[in-house]
């Protein structure tokens, strides 16, 4: 907790402010000092939290999986070699069931979302407190901004969903053509003379896939967030009674957010390749 | 729930990853999840190919095995035969020396009885010649009396 001591919704919303660095209209380029401030940027603002660790995660995959890539031999595997191939197995596998086509991305793609996806949960489970506070302490300021868990940051899920979305009308289009992938928005399901009806409806259908995709995985992990959060403001003998099985249920949310995520972005995509 | 720049921020990020992870990770991973796939799939091919040799070889040895045997029995057999045949021809040949060395000794025996003959005849004629002197008290001109003694002593 920052300084002296602050009441409970005083302390979650401190918990749930980022650190942002943005062009503020008085201030110019700085770090917002206050959530309003942070507010006042609008657009032209970064939250160096939620990037920085989202980068720095994105990285220690990345780092991981090529050293395991490198040393990759058709031998007989150990530790991290062994650990990486399943990894690799499980995401071709179920890219193998769900899409058809040929394709050299979306199996790399699907195995980056899980494994990112999977790390930036993960930081879910280290304690509230403990990483903000490191902060804190580090830069000497008592009231920084620090926001660990990358996915509680619908900028975060967002980016990454429309990435999937431009993917999406990217095949849609190199597969049908132009005209197939407007043929698909307005001819269906209802004929031509419907036109207008078909576009909104498809077109509604089209736009909720990044949307659901960003919500779904930003909601479930910012609740995960609040509710650790709440459990933190309890008083010190009662919060390991409550947050133990919270994260130990938790484990299970970071699993399955970041296949639904994977699963969908695979699933997605062979639509986008299937023609009607 | 500021939508700023960190959303293009994190897809600039998202999209590097990606990149990096379909260049450098994926395929050498699933090269080598694919090789090993193939070494082991020839692994079985192999082992179930050594399989059927190893039955085939153990199929032949008990075959050869067979046939040695077979082999064998004829020899101790052909040999049997032929220690009794060389028995045989033993026998015979100490059959055929043994009847030979008694008709020889029968002739040799014979021989001897004809001598002891003669001799005893030659006596027998001295004796009978001394006798006749003594009797008629007169000498027997054995020179006269040659051929009638010859006679007595053919007799005999």
């Amino acid at each position: 907790m920052a300084g002296e001591n602050p009441t409970a919704s005083e302390y979650i919303q401190h918990h749930l402010q980022n650190l942002t660095f943005g062009n503020h209209p008085e201030h110019g380029w700085s770090f917002a000092h206050t959530a309003q401030e942070a507010k006042e940027m609008g657009f032209w603002a970064v939250h160096v939290d939620s990037l920085g660790w989202s980068i720095a995660l994105g990285a220690l995959f990345v780092w991981l999986f090529r050293k395991a890539a490198v040393k990759a031999t058709s031998g007989v595997p150990s530790g991290l070699q062994n650990f990486v191939e399943i990894m690799v197995d499980f995401v071709d596998k179920s890219v193998k069931e769900t899409f058809h086509g040929k394709n050299a991305v979306i199996a790399p793609l699907a195995l980056t979302i899980f494994c990112w996806i999977f790390l930036m949960n993960l930081m879910d489970l280290v304690p509230v407190d403990f990483l903000p506070r490191l902060f804190q302490v580090v830069t000497g300021n008592e009231h920084a901004y620090f926001k660990v868990v990358p996915t509680t940051d619908v900028n975060v899920t967002l980016g990454m969903s429309l990435s999937v979305f431009f993917l999406i009308i990217y095949y849609s289009i190199k597969v049908k053509g132009v005209g197939g992938f407007l043929g698909e928005l307005t001819l269906q399901p209802f004929g031509k003379w419907m036109l207008p009806f078909n576009l909104l409806l498809e077109g509604v259908g089209l736009i909720a896939k990044p949307i659901s995709l960003a919500l779904r995985l930003f909601g479930n992990l910012y609740a995960g967030e609040l509710l650790f959060i709440l459990i933190a403001l309890m008083p010190l003998w009662v919060q390991w009674v409550l947050s133990v099985p919270w994260a130990i249920f938790h484990i299970l949310v970071i699993v399955l957010q970041a296949f639904i995520f994977m699963m969908l972005t695979i699933v997605y995509l062979s639509m986008a390749h299937e023609d009607h | 729930m500021n939508i700023n720049l960190t959303m293009i921020g994190q897809a600039i990020a998202f999209f590097i990853f990606v990149v990096f992870c379909m260049k450098y990770v994926w395929p050498p991973v699933i090269q080598a999840l694919r090789e090993r796939e193939k070494k082991i799939a020839d692994g079985l091919q192999a082992a179930e190919h050594a399989q059927k040799d190893l039955e085939l070889a153990q199929e032949k040895v008990a075959k050869q095995l067979r046939e040695a045997k077979q082999q064998a029995a004829e020899i101790i057999e052909q040999a049997n035969k032929r220690a009794n045949q060389m028995l045989e021809e033993a026998k015979d040949q100490a059959r055929t020396e043994g009847e030979r060395l008694i008709t020889a000794a029968k002739a040799e025996i014979d021989q001897e009885k004809n001598r002891a003959k003669e001799s005893l005849r030659a006596e027998v004629a001295a004796l009978a010649l001394a006798g006749a002197e003594k009797i008629l008290e007169t000498s027997v001109d054995a020179g006269a009396h040659s051929n009638m003694l010859d006679k007595l002593a053919a007799e005999l």
